[in-house]
């Protein structure tokens, strides 16, 4: 992309296209023959590794896509049924969702090191302002897609996003309305969304184009901050480049295997497994992880036009970060002060993001709104002086200066540090889930713990059995079908066994020729059935609270796990938060109501419940249920049973995933090696 | 992209019956997509909110601006909290009239806005009484 190249194909038919469409050359002189800076670190990987999310991204995306149904009754049962029945479906999802994030936090990175360095700084200016538009429309399409799965936090967080608008004075309720479709959120608003969230990623692919034409135009901006000069100043960015570059997505990888295979819901939130109900909002909204810093500068002000103003302007203001530093040293490596500034500015951001995921109350309100002084003061105050009064460090006269003067390499701790600070970063949301006032459910060994966790069919078939003889007479298990209890990785029947289940049961079906509905015994295509026919008869017959369905239980309850622990259990893959409650809630029935509390009619009292009065009076007891394979008959022995054969329901594919897992680490870390001697190899006299 | 006819066309007028509200009770019913609390006031209530000075109120607004005339002890306001939509749960907070779980907003026994970042004192929707025991919202 710069300039006419005199690459020549040597294939004739090449050749023809070539004279016609230079568009080889044009390859070859972006992505082969360029010139690349040869001390770039592997803080400059992360340009590719986008690139090859946003390709992932956009690939999976348009899978998904051709089996979700974007309407507002159907779509988390869509969603559900791509991760239970489509091939792979669970992988798919993992990859889209947990690439989201992933994808974020390269940016993230990626914008840190412009920063550090001052890619901004003349002639970049306009490759950074695409990048700083880049990122505008990548929040824009993953605030769209988290809304599509339909849950809880799906629909509250698209109503708290879209009223922002309405504080714009005059057209603000217009433009709402405009967004909505209708008079709050609701179908419409997920229909236009769903369009959107498709069209806006290859929006992004045309402005990255664009940011690399810049980048190829201006050239890539280099650790040392100085420009190229002479020959030996670069490499070719084949093989160079692209070597190096594979070695930094491939260790990217293993990081977001980590999650799609061990930890897919760690950056999610428990909320979100509880379809949307637009009439009840979940305690606490809390965005995704890489909103947060704006979620906080947003809420630490306590006006509502001035807050959002804030919050608009704390991504704009990026926009003028290049007149804003007028220093003209770029890269910080010599700038003493404003190196030591840029660490605290990245502290004030991942404090902020911190606090984003905290209730807005006390001490919270106030730190938030001293970090939120903190973050502007640095581009408005910080920045503009340092380029006045700071002496910087003599800058080397060339790269190849630079680079023999330069002292070890940093390469492991730089990993190290990038792993660190990404389970720091992303981790900060496991903090928003608190339960105030009640007890920590007590950890529990469970058999599908931990990488190489398998369920424990004993359980899993125990499990079915409490489940039909007690919770089925309130609660439903609605996304479980019988054919499921003879799948692989589930409580191990065989077919015939799965369809004697099923025809125990009776099934609603019809209508038939004259019009009528009618009951046939099940089959092992049919669904479990459940108790009520709708909501509001369960919550009639409950006393008010319907009972909810126990196909997603395990994986929509959770509890606060607080600092520091959710940094430890992304390195302990402790994921198992929600079967804690759940067999914690079966077992902490209390005949006695402690002193002090008190629990309202017709409530029951819990000592894990979130706020101890529950309404479902307790379910087992010593004895109830007869257990053929001599198994302990004890309501302990009972909630461990029924936990891990909901915690089966909740993701019957688990093993599977494990087991991929595994492959998928073995094959990516042979790779990684690969690719890092390989890159030795090329890199061997450039050094 | 603005709501369409079907859209418009369910967001016509409802009738509520309230004679199944006990005082001290309120339900809760959709309108528009939009939740409508109707609150049974007590005496109490109506007396705490008018008791306050209108001047000193965020949003001033008396209470007798908010109810219907001969129908004080009724409240009916749209469910949908000023600041960012979330839903505000009913008899909470200091002021005896709703809590927002959002971001923390606290209105009075007559929905108006008393503490927290929402601007507005909580919307009264269109509506009127077709009898002593029935309105017609919208
Ligand atoms: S939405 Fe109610 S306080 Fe923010």
């Amino acid at each position: 992309m710069s300039g006419p190249s005199d690459y020549q194909p040597s294939n004739p038919a090449l050749q023809w296209i070539e004279r016609r469409l230079p568009i080889f050359g044009l390859m070859h002189s972006s992505f082969v023959a360029y010139p690349t800076p040869r001390n770039l670190n592997y803080w400059w990987t992360f340009g590719a590794i986008l690139s090859f999310m946003l390709g992932m991204q956009i690939l999976t995306g348009v899978i998904l896509a051709m089996h979700y149904t974007p309407h507002a009754d159907l779509a988390f049962k869509s969603v559900e049924l791509i991760v239970r029945d489509v091939n792979y479906g669970w992988l798919l999802r993992n990859m889209h969702a947990v690439g989201a994030s992933m994808f974020f936090f390269a940016v993230y990175v990626h914008m840190l090191r412009g920063l550090y360095y001052g890619s901004y700084k003349e002639p970049r200016e306009v490759l950074w302002i695409l990048g700083v538009i880049i990122y505008l429309l990548m929040m824009a399409t993953g605030f769209m897609g988290y809304v599509l799965p339909w849950g809880q936090m799906s629909f509250w967080g698209a109503t708290v996003i879209t009223n922002l608008f309405s504080a714009i004075p005059y057209v603000g309720e217009s433009i709402v309305t405009l967004l909505w479709g209708g008079y709050s959120v609701g179908n419409p608003t997920l229909n236009r969304f769903f369009s959107l969230h498709y069209l806006l990623p290859f929006l992004i692919a045309g402005v990255v184009v664009l940011h690399v034409w810049a980048l190829h135009v201006a050239g890539q901006n280099n650790p040392d901050g100085v420009e190229p000069k002479a020959e030996k100043d670069t490499v070719p960015f084949t093989p160079h480049a692209t070597i190096k570059d594979m070695f930094g997505v491939a260790c990217f990888l293993l990081l977001y295997a980590w999650f799609i295979f061990y930890m897919p819901n760690y950056l999610g939130d428990a909320d979100n497994y509880i379809p949307a109900n637009p009439g009840v909002t979940p305690p606490h909204i809390v965005p995704e992880w890489y909103y947060l810093p704006f979620y906080a500068i947003l809420r630490s002000i306590p006006n509502k036009l001035a807050g959002v103003i804030a919050m608009f302007s704390a991504i704009l203001i990026l926009c003028f970060l290049p007149w804003l530093d007028s220093a003209k040293t770029r890269s910080s490596k010599y700038r003493p002060l404003a190196k030591q500034f840029f660490w605290i500015f990245v502290v004030v951001c991942i404090l902020l993001g911190y606090l984003g995921a905290q209730p807005p109350e006390g001490i919270y309100v106030i730190a938030g709104r001293v970090l939120t002084v903190c973050y502007f003061a640095y581009f408005l105050i910080v920045l503009p002086l340092l380029s006045r009064i700071e002496t910087p460090r003599p800058v080397p006269n060339s790269i190849s200066e630079a680079i023999l003067t330069r002292g070890g390499k940093a390469v492991a701790s730089v990993m190290v540090a990038l792993v660190a600070a990404g389970a720091l970063f992303l981790g900060s949301l496991q903090d928003a889930r608190a339960s105030e006032g009640s007890d920590r459910p007590p950890a529990n060994n469970w058999s599908f713990a931990g990488p190489f966790g398998k369920f424990d069919r004993g359980a899993l078939q125990r499990g079915l059995k409490v489940y039909k003889e007690v919770c089925a007479n309130c609660h439903g298990l609605s996304y479980i079908a019988f054919r499921n209890l003879a799948e692989a990785g589930g409580p191990g029947y065989s077919v015939a066994q799965a369809a004697a289940f099923a025809s125990e049961y009776k099934i609603k079906d019809g209508p038939n020729d004259a019009g009528d509905m009618f009951e046939r015994p099940g089959r092992p295509a049919d669904y479990f059935p459940s108790p009520f026919p709708n909501e509001q008869a369960a919550r009639a017959a409950n006393g008010g609270a319907a009972p909810p369905d126990l196909s997603l239980i395990t994986k929509a309850r959770s509890y606060g796990r607080g600092f520091p622990w959710f940094i430890f259990d992304f390195f302990t893959q402790y994921q198992e938060q929600g079967p804690d409650y759940v067999s914690a809630v079966l077992q902490g029935f209390e005949d006695k109501v402690p002193e002090g509390v008190t629990i309202p009619e017709g409530s029951y009292f819990n000592k894990y419940f979130p706020g101890h009065a529950i309404k479902m009076p307790k379910p087992l007891s010593d004895g109830q249920v007869t257990y053929d394979d001599g198994s302990p008959t004890t309501v302990a022995q009972y909630s461990k049973d029924v936990t891990t054969f909901l915690m089966w329901t909740a993701e019957p594919h688990m093993e599977a995933r494990k087991r991929l897992g595994f492959q998928v680490f073995v094959f990516l870390i042979i790779f990684a090696f690969l690719m890092y001697f390989t890159k030795k190899k090329v890199w061997a006299d450039s050094h | 992209m603005n709501p369409d006819a079907s859209t418009i066309a369910a967001g016509a007028p409802i009738e509520v019956d309230l004679s199944p509200v006990a005082e001290g009770q309120d339900i809760k019913v959709f309108w528009r997509g939009k939740p409508i609390y109707i609150s049974h006031r007590t005496k109490k209530q109506i007396d705490e909110a008018r008791a306050v000075n209108v001047a000193s109120l965020p949003d001033p607004q008396s209470d007798e601006a908010r109810v219907k005339s001969g129908h004080d002890q009724w409240l009916v306001v749209i469910g949908i909290c000023t600041h960012l939509g979330c839903i505000p749960i009913a008899h909470e907070g200091n002021y005896d009239g709703f809590f927002c779980p959002c971001h923390g907003s606290q209105y009075d026994t007559s929905g108006r806005i008393r503490q927290g970042p929402a601007p507005a004192n909580l919307a009264v929707p269109p509506y009127q009484f077709v009898s002593d025991t029935k309105i017609q919202i919208g």
